[in-house]
């Protein structure tokens, strides 16, 4: 759903009441406790939302659902999740021309609060049987980006390639996004990425790197 | 949205929580006839947004009217932490017995309003959370049923053991958390919050942050705003949808969407180059937002490059091909650009920006290596 920021809220809910079992909201700038009580009531029934603030989700060659232009990805083994739009376009660009075709990529979302976390996309990347890689796009703000650090080195048992936006931005400012913003020390994009690296996930310092990485960090799994 | 403390006071004042008589002063004048009518020992405190304002001295005590006008004096124009004060906070002084903290922020981790105690009071809750975890209690407030008495009184009895104490600060704890939830806050803070020799609570500190998000639903808010603490290109980008921010170097960017925009600063930064700004114009097809862009950037003297970056989605290339043509022009922008278009609409905007002279490039790397390259150079 794509709508006025006074709408989602009652959108997502006259969604969940219809019976849609999986929802994805493009539209960014819901209000964070309207958030709040979303999240846990659609866990309560069992509903994926994905989003708010997110491009959407596509398996190339299958499906997609959202705003992402279709022509750069193909179909292949590797699967994206990240929190922003047009970053995962260009890491997606990357991969497709490195020749590493994409499972599923999902945007879920730049927001504080997103209904399908990293570890939400991951356990489901680590279910599915055509995925054999994932790239993990993270930013500063928050903490999901450490979580799913902790769940990769516990549990997930397919390589991992990552890069974290917002290695140069100050604190205490807003990165566009409601939910990139570097709070007192927390968030920061040095913590993210030691946490990744400490869990085994190498880091590319810029997109352009990721294909390279990938091929390396596959070869060595 | 942060808000000062003198507005943070009014809120809670509004939920029945005590807050001591006194009002805002701009000059030393002000501060005495406040103080003459109080008629009490006061205490002046800066209003800005930063903490430590006491160890800097930008919180006095005076007994009189005169002293009053002299310390409102030593504190206006001071510096703290880089902002200069400009109002004052006049209020009848409070005899301290004992101090408090509570708190209620937005928590990302558990998707809740988390609420935090201690007591512990008068010092910042991170440094608290450092070194004497064991003097927090923490507890996600489910978001349906709200803080519920029990956990009120739960909460209540970790910052006090007597029972009309305890009693006495849970209707505090109940309009904190009615409030944080009524007017969409991401953080309210009472530190500290005293009790006085009389056994009455006051909130003798308060911090508060609005949920930028939340202000949609609350337009009465926006004059709540400080003009003053927002650099002017900020406050024109906020006006026009656009995201910006200041930085120090010299390459400004102009990127759709956010996650890139960051990523744009740092490959430049990678490749050797300072980026002037965070310039995010949003995914909407609008040339007028990239004229907009442009105005801002054009202000800042720092820079001597401008690099576009733009990965075409429900942006289409040739719609910022126009916008950028039409600010080059209508600007008159003599600063060199360097242009980054893939995607939606590629081929018109390259042909949109030939016939202007610019050269386009596919990859973002190359395009931020030709603009760092472009830096120190003479200007067009």
């Amino acid at each position: 759903m794509s709508l006025p920021v006074s709408l989602p809220t009652d959108a997502i809910f006259e969604a969940k009441e219809a019976g849609i079992e999986t929802i994805v909201c493009i539209t960014e700038g819901i209000p964070t406790l309207d958030m709040s009580k979303l999240y846990w009531w659609l866990r309560l029934g069992s509903v994926t939302l994905i989003g708010p603030n997110s491009p959407g989700v596509i398996s190339p060659g299958k499906s997609k659902v959202g705003i992402l232009p279709s022509g750069i990805f193909k179909r292949g083994a590797v699967g994206v999740v990240s929190r922003s739009g047009t970053l995962t376009y260009e890491v997606v660009h990357n991969l497709t021309q490195a020749g590493f075709g994409q499972s599923t990529c999902v945007g879920i979302g730049g927001d504080q609060i997103i209904g399908t976390n990293f570890i939400d996309a991951l356990e489901m990347f680590a279910g599915d049987d055509e995925t054999e890689a994932v790239v993990l796009i993270g930013e500063i703000g928050g903490t999901d980006e450490q979580d799913a650090a902790e769940y990769i080195k516990s549990d997930f048992r397919k390589p991992v390639v990552a890069f974290i936006a917002g290695q140069t931005a100050p604190p205490g400012k807003r990165m566009g996004h409601a939910g990139a913003i570097i709070s007192g020390s927390e968030g920061t994009a040095i913590e993210k990425i030691e946490a990744l690296k400490s869990a085994g996930v190498p880091v590319a310092p810029v997109p352009s790197r990721i294909p390279e990485l990938l091929k390396k960090t596959v070869e060595n799994h | 949205m942060k808000i000062y403390e003198y507005q943070a006071k009014q809120f809670l004042a509004r939920y029945g929580i005590k807050v001591q008589p006194g009002d805002v002063a701009e000059t030393p004048d002000e501060a005495y006839r406040i103080a003459e009518q109080l008629g009490t020992e006061v205490v002046i405190k800066a209003q800005v947004h930063a903490g430590g304002r006491g160890k800097a001295g930008g919180i006095k005590l005076a007994r009189t009217p005169e002293e009053a006008r002299e310390k409102a004096e030593a504190i206006l124009g001071m510096k703290i932490k880089d902002i200069t004060v400009s109002k004052l906070l006049v209020l009848s002084a409070v005899d301290i017995e004992s101090e408090s903290y509570a708190g209620l922020v937005m928590d990302r981790r558990t998707k809740k309003p988390v609420f935090m105690v201690s007591p512990a009071g008068g010092i910042d809750i991170e440094q608290i959370a450092r070194k004497t975890p064991e003097k927090i209690l923490k507890y996600p407030v489910d978001p349906f049923f709200g803080l519920m008495p029990s956990k009120a009184r739960e909460l209540a009895s970790f910052l006090y053991s007597d029972r009309q104490q305890v009693k006495r600060v849970m209707p505090i704890l109940s309009g904190l958390y009615r409030m944080f939830i009524e007017n969409d806050c991401s953080l309210a803070e009472i530190n500290p919050l005293v009790v006085d020799k009389e056994g009455v609570f006051w909130a003798v500190d308060a911090k508060i942050n609005l949920d930028d998000n939340g202000l949609s639903r609350h337009p009465e808010f926006e004059k709540l705003r400080d003009p003053e603490i927002e650099a002017p290109q900020e406050r024109v980008a906020r006006e026009s949808n656009l995201s910006y921010v200041k930085l120090e170097g010299n390459i400004a960017c102009c990127v759709n969407g956010a996650g890139l925009a960051m990523t744009t600063m740092d490959v430049i930064k990678y490749y050797g180059g300072e980026p002037a700004n965070f310039l995010d114009i949003g995914g909407s097809s609008n040339p007028k937002k990239v004229v907009n862009a442009l105005r801002i950037i054009k202000t800042d003297p720092n820079v001597e490059v401008i690099l576009f970056n733009i990965f075409g989605g429900i942006t289409r290339c040739d719609d910022v091909a126009e916008g950028l043509k039409e600010a080059i022009l209508e600007l008159n922008i003599g600063t060199p650009v360097v242009v980054r278009l893939t995607g939606t609409n590629e081929q018109e905007a390259r042909k949109i920006l030939s016939s202007m002279g610019i050269e386009v490039h596919t990859s973002m790397d190359e395009a931020v290596k030709c603009a760092v390259a472009l830096v120190g150079k003479e200007r067009r």
